[in-house]
């Protein structure tokens, strides 16, 4: 008995063996893992759970390996934090932040999806891990890849700032930086991934990648003592982390470790690339792809291939896809900041202005549960930050000039 | 033999466009639709495109000069 029975295409329902296949050879639709939910029901318990390591893995018995986890057992179980300072603000009594910009090891929720794929890319028998990345998964490949003993492999576009791929440098993968315009690089891997016997987290290992993310609901659902939330806050980049979240949520419903699930699944996007909310606004499920012009990087996916997906589930749910300008992501992170104390990256703060946003259109209201997902760190993407934070007051090492520069704050 | 699998994308100006019909004639290529949405307005086919690498080549660059964007299958890759 295993709890994967195989994967499974998510348009035509064709089946295939659980290996590293991303595509239905039949249709060209993604495949996603299937599984034996009676045989999962017979194994997990919320005892089992609240026993568990202090990680995503105390979840194991709903994500998709096999043997026992061998990568990010320290990932996950973040931090789900009450804020009341933020709610005060904007007056909502149940806030709450799942802070992902604290997740470990690389400090974003990339952490959760590389650890599953990692694991089941040792599973599989790869000794190469591979992806494309101008950020976040580039730095949680190479520093998983680092520890769990897999050659690495990462991809960028060559015109990439050099500060960016420092991080990625430290772990020793190796890197190639490909010239050309952002739709070559991004089709020379997809073709580098389809010729090479490696683990390409992103692509010929999505299915078991993208089941990661679920574990953000699960911690959720713990946290709130074995509920889901009226609402959640979900950043918008493929449109993956969305549909996982609503996943996640399903799954505990269906295993009866919690009940009543009705929670409204809202998106976040900027504004300078918004094709989901786009879409979702003019009520269509076409995604018309766009060029990414917005400080908020890690959510720059002109052409989200999950973004169809998304648009469903918002709009079965009773959910918003909402868009902000870069001045209300920045204004974002720093209400985040001033309030709670978290300093996000640009994604954080397209998330919190979007909360903001569908407080203020009276979506959310004071008396409901919301949980906003806080997913990367503002220590990666200060230089988006920087103009708004202003500067430090410059004194003269004597008495006389601190009490003048104190008076004129007082002002 | 190569095979790739690619997403095409009209705007509204091209829908009219044979441009599926004028790769397979332009360039040696053989081109399989697997799946597709297409309107009066806008629209998208998943595409396989059979041939030689270089040929393939041609043939998207070919595409991407008639006005419509071509993607690998999986879209974006790079996160």
């Amino acid at each position: 008995m295993s709890k994967i029975k195989g994967l499974v295409c998510k348009e035509c329902k064709k089946e295939y063996a659980a290996e590293a296949i991303h595509v239905c050879e039949f249709c060209f639709g993604p495949l996603e893992v299937a599984y034996d939910y009676e045989y999962i029901q017979t194994k997990i318990s919320k005892e089992k759970i609240m026993n568990g390591p202090l990680s995503l893995w105390r979840y194991e018995d709903l994500l998709p390996i096999e043997s026992t986890p061998t990568v990010g057992l320290h990932t996950g179980f973040t931090p789900m934090i009450h804020a009341k300072n933020l709610g005060l603000k904007l007056g909502l009594d149940h806030l709450y932040i799942k802070n992902d910009s604290v997740n470990p090891p690389t400090l974003s929720f990339k952490d959760r999806v590389v650890a599953v794929a990692l694991t089941r890319a040792k599973e599989l028998g790869f000794d190469t891990v591979a992806c494309a990345s101008t950020g976040n998964l580039a730095n949680s490949v190479s520093a998983n890849a680092a520890q769990a003993g897999f050659k690495c492999f990462v991809f960028i576009p060559a015109d990439l700032e050099a500060g960016k791929i420092l991080g990625n440098l430290v772990y020793n993968p190796t890197v190639i930086a490909v010239e050309g315009n952002y739709d070559d690089v991004n089709r020379l891997c997809s073709e580098i991934a389809g010729e090479y016997p490696w683990a390409f987290v992103n692509i010929n290992l999505r299915p078991y990648y993208s089941e990661g993310s679920k574990t953000l609901a699960y911690e959720t659902a713990e946290a709130l003592d074995w509920q889901a939330p009226d609402h959640v806050v979900v950043p918008i980049a493929s449109g993956s982390l969305l549909t996982k979240i609503y996943k996640g949520f399903h799954e505990f419903e269906r295993l009866g470790l919690i009940s009543n699930v009705s929670t409204q699944i809202h998106g976040a996007q900027a504004l300078g690339c918004s094709p989901v909310a786009t879409a979702f606004k003019k009520k269509t499920d076409f995604i018309q792809p766009v060029k990414p012009d917005t400080i908020a990087k890690s959510l720059a996916i002109g052409n989200p291939a999950d973004g169809f997906y998304a648009i469903k589930i918002a709009q079965e749910t009773g959910g918003v896809i909402e868009s902000v300008t870069d001045k209300e992501i920045l204004e974002g992170i720093k209400l985040l900041a001033e309030n709670e104390g978290i300093f996000t990256e640009t994604a954080g703060g397209v998330t919190v202005a979007v909360l903001k946003k569908l407080t203020d259109q009276g979506v959310l209201k004071k008396g409901e549960s919301i949980v906003a997902y806080i997913t990367g760190n503002g220590l990666k993407t200060q230089e988006a930050i920087a103009p708004a934070v202003g500067a430090p007051s410059l004194i003269q090492p004597n008495l006389k000039s601190f009490q003048q520069t104190l008076k004129e704050e007082a002002k | 033999m190569a095979n790739l699998k690619v997403r095409i994308t009209f705007p509204e100006t091209k829908i009219r466009e044979p441009i599926i019909y004028n790769a397979g004639k332009n360039y040696k290529v053989v081109t399989n639709i697997r799946r597709a949405d297409v309107n009066e307005k806008t629209g998208w086919v998943d595409l396989e495109l059979l041939g030689e690498v270089e040929e393939i080549e041609r043939a998207i660059a070919g595409m991407k000069a008639g006005g419509v964007k071509v993607d690998p299958i999986e879209r974006n890759v790079i996160e």
